[in-house]
């Protein structure tokens, strides 16, 4: 498995890792593929010309170095922009942002761009807005998914008591 | 990087020992002939190849004529299992295990592709085989039963003693791939119909081994030309690879007596400072295992960061982990011992070797705990100290 040294390099040192104080909303995704986890946190502010945007991020992983790497990446990518630029991060994005990814870790980067969806999802529905059906959509499928794992993690939740 | 990486990755290979590499060189300069030749350079590599054979024969006391050179032991467990539902195709059933290596599984999923009916034994959280789950599993149209002596991922030793004396009265002849067991616990050749071995677990080199063939048990083989290994496996010998699998044998076994000690402290010493660390199982038996491999499941992290974040600070070990496998599916092995699935994300495998040191168990020791909690850290599962 060959990783392009950007993706060591984020693994090495992983940008706004952790739970954010004071966010604005949270998205919570997992993946059915192999069983990672990702929530990441946004906060939401204007900016001077009233626009709303992603003023700072954060987010925790249970996933591979890849996943890791991405986390770290679609972090870097969303901070400071506004919701409409954020949407349209994809995880082509990410993953070539981070000089590509090993085609059995694309869906990893999938992960993390679903998890800023979802986080913006869940602030736009916080905040009584219409939400874009291209959000919407996505969303349904990710709580699907999600279900499944919460049901495959279920044990371990418990065990560790968190 | 730390300048001395250390190696605990010795199930999936070894380093050559000194010993080994001295034994094999002149064949790869002076030494060059093909065993078949009828002139002096023929006769000399043959007389090697035959020197090899008896003194592995000797390690686990049968015939030298018993023993079939291979290119390792993914070839020896094909060449077992094909190789004698090849010669007896009236027999269409086999039983193994769950928590074999791919080499075996693979080859019943094969012939099971093509009309063989496989038992799968079950074995219990332990990664144990029930040597009465064997009995009731043979028919009369047992071909054979494959059992190995010990789990690469976990270290399980199984009862191959039993196993093999429920066979032996059933007349099913038994396999067992001894890859990781041979040169570290006693095998029952006794009680052993076919054995698989390789060169590379054991400090030598990569792509030789051999099976053994207990006189009576007929093959049919995997590779047809010139009838090399009395027909049983065509093809020029390997002769640097053979002359180095027996030096690497006989260096094994002559230094079992302190080496295997050795190594069970070492083991020993890992369980007692990786337990200490919260939210972390052990993955096989404390007892009954093989004396170089451990395995762990830490909660809330997943195995291939864990490996990869040891290597950064110059640690080599390996995991079973889902996001590590080509099909990102968790480890058969751990599934079978019924490790929960968010756990056997996040396995460790540990693997020492003759050349394990004690400051290197301590220097992974020291490390652990600090890797562990920063992968805990960014993970959005908290485990409680
Ligand atoms: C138990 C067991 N069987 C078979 C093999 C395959 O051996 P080889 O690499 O010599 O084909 C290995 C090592 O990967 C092993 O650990
Ligand atoms: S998190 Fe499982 S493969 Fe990346």
């Amino acid at each position: 498995m060959m990783y392009t040294e950007k993706v060591i390099e984020h693994f090495r040192n992983p940008r706004n890792m952790g739970k954010l104080e004071g966010y604005s909303a949270v998205g919570k995704v997992g993946n059915i593929v192999c069983g990672d986890v990702m929530w990441l946190y946004i906060k939401v502010e204007e900016d001077a010309e009233g626009r709303e945007v992603i003023s700072d991020i954060s987010w925790e992983t249970f996933g591979c170095t890849a996943a890791i790497a991405t986390s770290s990446m679609v972090s870097e990518l969303a901070k400071g922009k506004t919701l409409p630029e954020a949407i349209a991060i994809t995880n082509q994005d990410v993953a070539s942002e981070l000089g590509g990814l090993p085609p059995v870790k694309m869906h990893c980067s999938a992960l993390a761009a679903d998890a800023l969806n979802e986080a913006i999802y869940e602030y736009l529905k916080g905040h009584g807005r219409e939400i874009p059906p291209v959000l919407k959509r996505r969303h349904e499928r990710l709580e699907a998914e999600m279900k499944k794992l919460e049901e495959r993690y279920r044990a371990f939740l418990e065990e560790a008591g968190s | 990087m730390d300048p001395d990486p250390i190696y605990l990755d010795n199930s999936a290979t070894t380093p050559l020992a000194g010993e080994v590499i001295a034994s094999m060189e002149p064949y790869f300069s002076d030494e060059y002939g093909n065993a078949s030749s009828l002139h002096r350079f023929g006769r000399r590599a043959h007389a090697a190849i035959e020197e090899a054979r008896a003194s592995l024969a000797e390690t686990i006391g049968v015939e030298p004529s018993e023993i079939v050179f291979t290119s390792g032991a993914t070839e020896a467990d094909n060449l077992a299992i094909k190789g004698l539902a090849f010669a007896h195709p009236e027999k269409r059933h086999i039983v193994t295990s769950r928590i074999e290596h791919h080499a075996v599984l693979h080859a019943c999923r094969w012939l099971e592709e093509r009309g063989y009916e496989v038992t799968y034994l079950d074995v219990d959280r332990a990664g144990r085989v029930e040597p009465e789950a064997v009995k009731e599993a043979i028919r009369d149209d047992t071909l054979l039963v494959s059992i190995m002596a010990g789990n690469n991922e976990i270290g399980t030793i199984e009862p191959i003693g039993e196993i093999g004396e429920i066979c032996k009265e059933r007349g099913v002849p038994f396999h067992t791939d001894a890859g990781q067991a041979y040169g570290k616990v006693d095998i029952p050749a006794g009680s052993v119909d076919l054995l698989s071995v390789s060169a590379h677990k054991l400090n030598g080199p990569k792509g030789v081994g051999f099976l053994y063939v207990r006189k009576g048990i007929r093959l049919s083989p995997l590779l047809s030309g010139g009838g090399h290994e009395r027909g049983l496996r065509s093809g020029t010998e390997n002769v640097p690879g053979i002359v180095g699998l027996a030096a690497a044998a006989r260096l094994a076994f002559s230094e079992r007596e302190t080496v295997v000690p050795r190594l069970r402290g070492f083991r020993e010493r890992l369980i007692e400072g990786v337990m200490r660390i919260p939210g972390v199982r052990l993955n096989g038996d404390r007892k009954e295992s093989l004396p170089h491999i451990v395995n762990f499941s830490f909660a809330g992290i997943e195995g291939e960061s864990l490996v990869m974040r040891l290597d950064e600070r110059g640690i080599a070990a390996s995991t079973g982990s889902a996001c590590s496998s080509p099909n990102l599916e968790p480890s058969h092995v751990l599934v079978a011992i019924r490790v929960p699935l968010s756990m056997a994300h996040g396995s460790l495998r540990i693997s020492t070797g003759r050349q394990t040191t004690e400051e290197e168990v301590d220097r992974f020791l020291e490390v652990i705990p600090s890797v562990v909690e920063e992968l805990r850290a960014i993970s959005p599962f908290k485990v409680e100290g």
